[in-house]
């Protein structure tokens, strides 16, 4: 992973980067070769949790891609996730096999809606290489031709959001529907094999687990070149003053459709790892509170940073699971008030947060030195 | 500043007043109708019972034009014997007594119990004469002054087709002075003469049905089509018969687009309910506040609470419980006003530069909120039940629309004008706007930019608590009763130009038609979902929507 480094000459990539491997290592080698019980040894399925963390991650990277760097507000990221997702989820539902109660190659779901054959679209998820670039092109696309609608008429701010978001919705209640041929509510589950893996053995959620951490390192080392490249320098500049740079001949529309299109694949890329390791996908990745919280994570760990999102998406997704344990009753309340104070204290999140405390020193420091002064 | 509320206040009065006058004058006129007597009919049927052969014609003849209750239940009564006589003890003739369930005695011309001192004979109709008043108790709602029962009646008879009646519907027919009884009574006597008259009745008889545009007639011009068809012998009815079903099919195309508007127009009054307090508090004050939603379910919440309130003390049945709505609606206004200054003062405020960080931390009070529901009221939703007086519905040309819906309408069109007065006819509403287009120009030409603020999205929170009140006669009530409507919210205020009050109004209602249009032949998530790409794909010609604000500011 490290051999990308010498594109990074950032001292802070090289050590998360750094940090990722040895991570990687320890959870995978540990469940591989730890004795079970002791205190190196890892279970599949804390595996699978940080997977799906590191699946979370990346979905943070997107949307800080196009929040932090590009300054679009995008509500419906949870919408090209889902999209990856389902179409990898696609391919798994058509490996289950035989299923029990039906006796039908069929996914299940069709069986109870009564379908005797499969729609012809779903023909081709039979090969797991068209299900993977599937997962990144149907958010890609859907991305692409959102993006071009909305930056062409140059819907922006606060409206790009809301858009976004009705995009969403509109989505969730398209995959609701049981007609849609999606599994309705129930989504797509049950998974049983995956690559000719099989999808309960430990070395398959080791292999997911370590993939997603690949993905994350690539993913976050893109995103670390392009910030560097003359384009990334523009995407920068679109955020803080579109027209100025539309002035200067850009054309920024072209620029932030790119830009939608590369956060929306990579989001979908992150769902189609996320499905095997949560075992489930339905609508409610759609849901409106879902596209919020990422923008959460995103706020919480710093937006504007490489590593900002990552820290806040695993952050509160821990914190998540770990308050819903101890506090089944509270714990969406805490998740709340935490949010409330990290956007009134922290506007630059966890990451903001050693300057913030810098600059708070050295302006009491000032004040109390020119209060000397003025004192002498 | 007071002053305007004090226009609202009174605004609010004025209507409470209509209310209460409208609900007098219904308990009026049912009282009216209790006390109308049925003397003539029970002197009519004393005279059948104690009189002789001779006078019998007569009598019946006047009894056939009445049509009290009365007659029904004395007939039922002398066929299983349970009429009897007792000379009269002043020895004017016999006293007509009814016997009831438990073995006593009614005397038949008061009504009043009695004890017979006298022999008592039973009294039982002749073969002929019980088959006469059958006749007449089945053509007895006929007569009646209520308007919906004759009417009821006469379409019973006719869609019978029994040759029996085709006689007395034609009399009666004639009689009819109101439009609507003529209507029905025609449309019952064609539909006998379809299958009972002759070719020449049939035409005419097709002919009217297809000037009356009765759906209902459809099936029977159709059997009657195949008739003809059969026999082959009558081509002008046939033709006659195309024509009618074709003005049939016309009529009722119209009616379901005008059904399809009307409901359109009351899901736009909900939107439109749901999203000028967004409109305010987003498009004036350009604050997005996701917890708009809660401030819905809050006061649909406050609407429970008072509803619990009046069923514990005045009971469920009781007149006064009808009245907890018009109480809840101010409250449910207040509750989520007080909300909203509060959040207001203690999180916006610091946030009005940064949007979309206001964004971030309505949502987690949003969550909060939630949750704190959940807590108080637990997670099911809970049940709002309409009072009476809403619970009817109103017909106008064959589309029924029930009470509650038309008051959500007019409660919408009100809520455009008492909003416009605030806003455009008080100093507040000049402050207001002052502010909302420049926060610093206003503050320093004395506005208090930050007393405004607070009021203004109170104001707007407010009206999301008056829309959960109305939505709470309608809809859900739960924990998640805001998210439903949060996204067509915002989607209805950016549609309608953001900051503009009316585009907002006309974006609701435009909407809402748009969906209540496209239901039926695409089915309604279908619909909803098309709407919403519409609305994206509309927003590429006016990207400021509707009524876009005009400013020559590059960065707005």
């Amino acid at each position: 992973m490290n051999k990308s480094s010498s594109l990074l000459k950032d001292k802070a990539d090289i050590s998360f980067l750094g940090f990722l491997l040895t991570f990687t290592l320890l959870l995978s080698l540990g469940n591989a070769f730890a004795v079970e019980g002791s205190a190196f040894h890892f279970t599949s399925f804390t595996l699978s949790v940080w997977g799906k963390y590191l699946c979370y991650a990346v979905l943070a990277i997107s949307l800080n891609m196009l929040w932090g760097y590009t300054g679009l507000l995008c509500l419906g990221q949870c919408l090209f996730f889902a999209l990856g997702g389902y179409a990898f989820g696609m391919y798994l539902m058509l490996n289950i096999g035989v299923d029990s109660v039906y006796k039908t190659a069929l996914p299940d779901f069709m069986d109870f809606m009564g379908k005797t054959s499969l729609p012809a679209f779903w023909e081709p998820f039979h090969n797991p290489i068209f299900a993977i670039l599937a997962a990144l092109v149907v958010p890609g696309i859907v991305g692409f031709t959102f993006g071009l609608l909305a930056f062409r008429s140059r819907i922006k701010g606060v409206y790009f959001s809301i858009l976004t978001q009705a995009l969403t919705y509109a989505s969730l209640l398209l995959f609701t529907r049981n007609e849609s041929g999606f599994g309705g509510d129930n989504g797509f589950t049950n998974f049983k094999v995956i690559l000719g893996a099989d999808m309960n053995a430990e070395s398959t959620a080791r292999g997911l687990f370590i993939a997603s951490a690949i993905l994350l390192a690539l993913v976050y080392c893109f995103i670390a070149w392009l910030l560097r490249t003359k384009f990334g320098k523009v995407q920068q500049a679109i955020r803080d003053s579109e027209n100025r740079v539309r002035f200067s001949g850009y054309s920024t529309t072209h620029f932030k459709v790119f830009i939608f299109t590369v956060s929306a694949m990579i989001a979908g890329a992150a769902g189609a790892l996320y499905v095997p390791q949560a075992g489930i996908i339905n609508p409610s990745l759609m849901k409106t509170s879902m596209g919020l919280d990422i923008v959460v994570w995103v706020a919480l760990g710093g937006r504007g940073s490489k590593i900002g999102p990552v820290i806040g998406a695993i952050l509160v997704n821990f914190i998540k699971s770990w308050a819903s344990r101890e506090y089944p009753d509270h714990w969406i309340l805490i998740l709340g008030i935490i949010f409330i104070l990290v956007v009134l204290f922290m506007p630059n999140g966890i990451v903001g947060l050693w300057n913030q405390l810098k600059d708070k020193i050295k302006s009491s420091k000032k004040a109390s030195s020119e209060a000397a002064l003025a004192n002498s | 500043m007071n002053h305007t509320f004090l226009i609202f206040a009174r605004v609010r009065k004025t209507l409470q007043y209509l209310l209460i006058a409208i609900l007098l004058q219904l308990s009026i006129t049912t009282q009216i109708h209790a006390e109308v007597k049925d003397t003539e009919s029970r002197q009519l049927l004393i005279k059948l019972i104690t009189g002789g052969k001779e006078a019998e014609e007569e009598t019946l003849e006047a009894l056939s034009n009445q049509s009290d209750k009365i007659i029904e239940d004395v007939v039922a009564a002398w066929r299983v014997g349970k009429i009897s006589t007792t000379p009269n003890p002043d020895g004017s003739g016999d006293i007509v007594l009814l016997e009831t369930d438990d073995r006593s005695y009614i005397n038949l011309l008061s009504g009043e119990k009695i004890t017979p001192s006298g022999d008592v004979k039973k009294n039982r109709a002749s073969r002929g004469l019980r088959k006469k008043l059958k006749r007449i108790v089945t053509l007895l709602k006929l007569n009646s002054p209520d308007l919906k029962e004759r009417i009821a009646s006469a379409e019973k008879l006719g869609l019978s087709q029994n040759p029996e009646y085709l006689e007395i519907l034609e009399e009666k027919y004639a009689q009819q002075t109101e439009q609507k009884a003529k209507d029905a009574f025609l449309f019952s006597l064609s539909i006998s003469k379809l299958a009972n008259g002759t070719d020449e009745q049939v035409l005419s008889a097709v002919n009217s049905l297809g000037e009356l545009k009765n759906y209902a007639a459809r099936d029977f011009l159709i059997k009657t089509q195949t008739k003809y068809t059969e026999q082959g012998d009558a081509p002008e009815i046939l033709t006659a018969i195309d024509t009618a079903i074709d003005k049939i099919d016309q009529h009722q195309k119209f009616v379901d687009w005008v059904g399809a508007l009307v409901r359109g127009l009351s899901t736009g009054a909900i939107l439109l309910l749901v999203a000028y307090g967004l409109s305010i508090t987003f498009g004036q004050m350009g604050v997005i506040n996701m917890a708009h939603g809660e401030f819905i379910a809050l006061g649909a919440y406050t609407t429970y609470e008072i509803q619990n309130f009046f069923a514990d003390k005045y009971g469920e049945a009781s007149s006064t419980f009808g009245w907890y709505f018009v109480i809840a609606l101010p409250c449910a206004f207040l509750a989520s006003a007080i909300a909203g200054a509060i959040l207001e003062k203690g999180l916006i405020q610091f946030l009005y530069k940064r949007p979309l960080e206001s964004l971030l931390a309505t949502w987690g009070v949003s969550m909060v909120m939630k949750e704190l529901f959940k807590k108080k009221f637990g997670a099911a939703n809970v049940s709002v039940s309409s009072p009476e007086w809403l619970a009817g519905s109103y017909e106008l040309m064959g589309v029924s629309m029930s009470y509650n819906r038309l008051l959500i309408i007019f409660a919408a069109i009100l809520l455009i004008f008492v909003t416009w007065l605030l806003m455009n006819k008080t100093n507040w509403g000049l402050h207001v706007r002052a502010t909302m287009q420049n926060r610093q120009m206003a503050s320093s030409l004395g506005v208090p930019s930050g007393k405004v603020n607070m009021l203004t999205f109170a104001f707007g929170s407010g009206l999301a608590g008056l829309a959960g009140a109305f939505v709470s006669q309608i809809g859900n009530v739960g924990p998640l009763t805001g998210e439903t409507y949060i996204v067509d919210s915002f989607m209805v205020v950016v549609c309608g130009g953001v900051g503009n009050l009316f585009g907002t109004a006309l974006s609701a209602f435009g909407i809402g038609i748009l969906d209540k249009l496209l239901e039926p032949a695409i089915g309604s998530v279908l619909g909803k979902v098309s709407v919403l790409l519409l609305i994206i794909v509309f927003l590429q010609f006016k990207p400021g929507g509707l009524f876009p604000s005009k400013s020559r500011n590059l960065e707005d």
